[in-house]
């Protein structure tokens, strides 16, 4: 605009037929290059905040994290914790060391810790798919019973939680009086749910059912991709059900699957919220998790160098997992896609 | 124009998420020079209970002084780890209540202000206070960080309607009479074969209590927790000795419900006596609790010792119990701070407060007020004054509450689902011990 104004006059008037097509040249050269050039600065622009804050949030603490796995942080040096003296690997010899009690504690909470992860996902997984797979067919009620399957995910997992707790409380609970004094078993006696080796059961219980719907939810929209046809195909063709489940339904939802386990045994390996709101801040030995034991040791006894080391093992273990997999299964599911 | 359009929204979205992140890093709360933060504990029934008893006295300190205090109650579960992040951050309050057995633990941390020179002087020097009181102030040796401002110590608190029942004249002194009378106490009322009434309560999965158990029940057997080195020793002889005694009344007496073992709350058990499913518990201070169900069928005896009389180490009942103020080194404030340390520590002041919390005033003027010559608080005054030793005053105090207290909490665990032999009492402690050793 202010180009036009500039060159007003009766010399540029005079001259504009021969200029004419002049402009429309370079314009026709230069101006892809600006709108590159903008549109190669706009990602940029957009992912700015959300970058910055993720190396505020994430990224920062982590490194602080790392750093502190190899400083010796205890409440002597917490004020001053820049200058905590470096021990190198000590923290970690100390936590892997299988001779120790620590090192010992660690070992034996990982394998828990995975066998939890194992159970806890393959429960919700199998309930997610049986729950999405039987409302994706019509009936009546099925919004409804659809809404009444998310109300675990939409509860603060914390309120239910200590709904939970209050539950499998052994003398007052309603676990116990629906059990014991209504249906007579475990010969009248009270079981105890959140001491000794039911805790781990009563623990996976509560993360299924705060697990599972999350599983149904991405399952049934994934269900909603399949074609329908290629049921009736199938039908004709005199495929049973289960074929048709083994042989359609299990290929045509591989991508939502593949992240949705993955995405679930993260959640699951790195579990805090449940044991800590069932069993306060240290849970019976048959029920601890790997997150619970790095916080005893952080914030039980102040050893901020161990629980540093600790999670920095755990932060690599699940990365290198974490890379496996996906290189393992969304390529493939992206082809499928 | 589009384009530009769009960069111009991100770039304004993210000088918004800056400048609201910077506000949020620039605009901590500090109080103005006539305005002091304050961290109280929870000592009432509740954290809105705490703050209506303390605010007269607050009261009275702005009118005196021209200062006002932020008063925030914190609840026992969430105070120490608000300490710990205000001396991790170096950004806390002015003053701030604190458990007393945390005080070594807290002073190593170099973040509160020594009680010396001015701190000393505003509160009238140590000889004021009461000697077991004062000597919870910091470790051995080294000058205190912390001063006392309300006792407690533990007493045995008994039914007095269940002890008439069963027949019991007189509360137990020895542990083995407190044990007989616990049997006896021990009852099924409704006739289904199985005990419904006990004759002993406790918070089987409190770890602060149960330490306080793994130690005086040690004293009284001969043991220590630590040595004379420092070492730990949780898991000598008498040491074992005495946590099985106190197991014991679960595992191999019956005389505490397997219940008890989920409990983790003090006023949990409480409860069970004010309801009367069990007649007898250990306990620093219950009457507010009482008061608060008005429940008055109770009465209050010493902690039962291994022989009557007892002196010494032996003659150990309890903990030096109760709570410290601490002023914070970093505070901007801290000539106003020393002055609320002087006015709560001051003989009206400890006499209307510990009035308020049915707790002990730890200056010994103020001990003689007529709201202290109850038989209730001569007792407990005499087992904080002649019969309590402080906890281990060592840096990782609070470690060693952890792993004892978890120990004695798995074990009721144990016992509550199963058996729980010498064997594993022994081997839990020796676990803890272990871990003891290797963080120190």
């Amino acid at each position: 605009m202010s180009h036009s104004a500039l060159d007003s006059g009766p010399a540029a008037a005079g001259s504009a037929p021969a200029v004419d097509p002049e402009p429309g040249q370079p314009k026709a050269a230069t101006a892809p290059p600006t709108r590159k050039r903008r549109r190669s600065f706009l990602p940029y622009g957009l992912i700015l905040p959300a970058a910055i804050l993720e190396l505020l949030i994430h990224i920062g603490p982590m490194l602080l994290g790392i750093w502190i796995a190899f400083i010796s942080l205890n409440q002597l040096n917490l004020t001053n914790w820049l200058n905590a003296p470096f021990v190198g690997l000590q923290n970690f010899v100390n936590g892997l060391n299988p001779e120790s009690t620590i090192g010992q504690a660690f070992f034996s909470t990982v394998g828990r810790t995975l066998v939890y992860t194992i159970l806890v996902v393959g429960f919700s997984w199998v309930l997610g798919m049986a729950g999405a797979v039987f409302l994706s067919s019509n009936f009546k009620g099925r919004a409804l019973l659809r809404t009444f399957f998310l109300v675990p995910y939409a509860l603060p997992a914390y309120v239910g939680t200590i709904a939970w707790a209050f539950m499998f409380n052994q003398r007052d609970g309603a676990v116990n009086q629906i059990l014991v004094d209504t249906f007579h078993l475990f010969g009248d006696e009270r079981p105890f749910w959140l001491l000794g080796e039911n805790s781990f059961g009563a623990m996976i219980v509560v993360n299924v059912w705060q697990l599972w719907p999350f599983a149904f939810l991405m399952l049934m929209a994934a269900l909603q991709n399949v074609p329908t046809d290629v049921y009736e195909a199938a039908a004709i063709d005199g495929a049973s059900l289960w074929q048709q489940f083994r042989t359609i339904t299990l290929p045509m939802v591989r991508p939502a699957n593949g992240v949705l386990l993955m995405v679930m045994s993260l959640w699951t390996f790195n579990q805090f919220n449940i044991p800590f709101v069932l069993f306060g801040a240290s849970s019976p030995k048959e029920a601890t998790l790997i997150s619970p034991l790095i916080y005893q040791n952080s914030f039980g006894s102040w050893n901020f160098g161990l629980g540093g080391a600790m999670s920095v093992l755990l932060l690599i273990a699940l990365f290198i997992a974490s890379v496996f997999y996906i290189r393992m299964v969304l390529p493939k599911g992206a082809d499928n896609d | 124009m589009k384009n530009p359009l769009k960069v111009l929204s991100a770039f304004a979205a993210t000088a918004a998420m800056a400048l609201s992140l910077s506000a949020c890093g620039g605009g901590s709360s500090q109080a103005s020079s006539d305005t002091i933060t304050y961290w109280a504990s929870d000592q009432g029934n509740s954290l809105d209970d705490t703050a209506a008893k303390l605010k007269p006295s607050l009261d009275r300190f702005t009118e005196k002084t021209g200062v006002k205090v932020q008063l925030e109650v914190i609840s026992w579960t969430d105070l120490y780890n608000r300490i710990l992040t205000a001396v991790t951050s170096g950004d806390g309050p002015d003053v701030l209540n604190i458990g007393n057995t945390w005080a070594v633990t807290l002073q190593e941390t170099g973040a509160f202000e020594p009680v010396e020179g001015e701190l000393l002087e505003a509160v009238g020097g140590k000889d004021r206070f009461l000697k077991t009181s004062w000597s919870t102030g910091g470790a051995e040796g080294k000058t205190p960080t912390s001063v006392p401002l309300y006792g407690l110590a533990y007493n045995m608190y008994y039914n007095t309607k269940m002890f008439k029942e069963a027949g019991i004249e007189k509360a137990p002194t020895t542990w083995d009479e407190f044990v007989a009378d616990a049997k006896k106490l021990t009852k099924d009322t409704n006739g289904d074969g199985k005990p419904d009434q006990w004759g002993f309560t406790a918070a089987g999965a409190s770890v602060s209590a149960n330490s306080h158990q793994a130690f005086v029940r040690g004293l009284q057997n001969g043991g220590t927790l630590f040595d004379a080195e420092g070492k730990p020793t949780f898991d000598s002889d008498p040491q074992v000795e005495g946590v099985k005694q106190f197991v014991d009344l679960m595992a191999t007496h019956k005389v505490m419900s397997p219940s008890d073992a989920e409990l983790s709350q003090g006023s949990q058990k409480v409860d069970n006596v004010i309801n009367g499913k069990a007649a007898m518990m250990f306990d620093q201070s219950p009457l507010k609790n009482f008061a608060a169900r008005d429940f008055k069928d109770w009465g209050v005896a010493p902690i039962p010792m291994m022989t009557a009389g007892a002196t010494g180490d032996a003659g150990t009942q309890s903990h030096v119990a109760g709570i410290n103020l601490s002023v914070f080194k970093n505070s901007d404030n801290k000539a106003n701070a020393i002055k609320l340390a002087a006015f709560l520590t001051s003989d009206e002041e400890q006499i209307a407060l510990n009035k308020a919390y049915s707790s002990l005033p730890v200056v010994t003027t103020a001990s003689s007020d007529a709201a202290f010559q109850t038989e209730e608080v001569k007792a407990k005054n005499d087992a904080l004054a002649n019969h309590s030793l402080p906890m281990p005053l060592i840096a990782k105090e609070g470690q060693m509450e952890t792993l004892t207290g978890t120990a004695i909490k798995n074990l009721f665990a144990k016992a509550a689902t199963g058996t729980v032999s010498e064997d594993d009492i022994r081997a839990a402690l020796k676990d803890a011990n272990n871990q003891m050793a290797a963080a120190q």
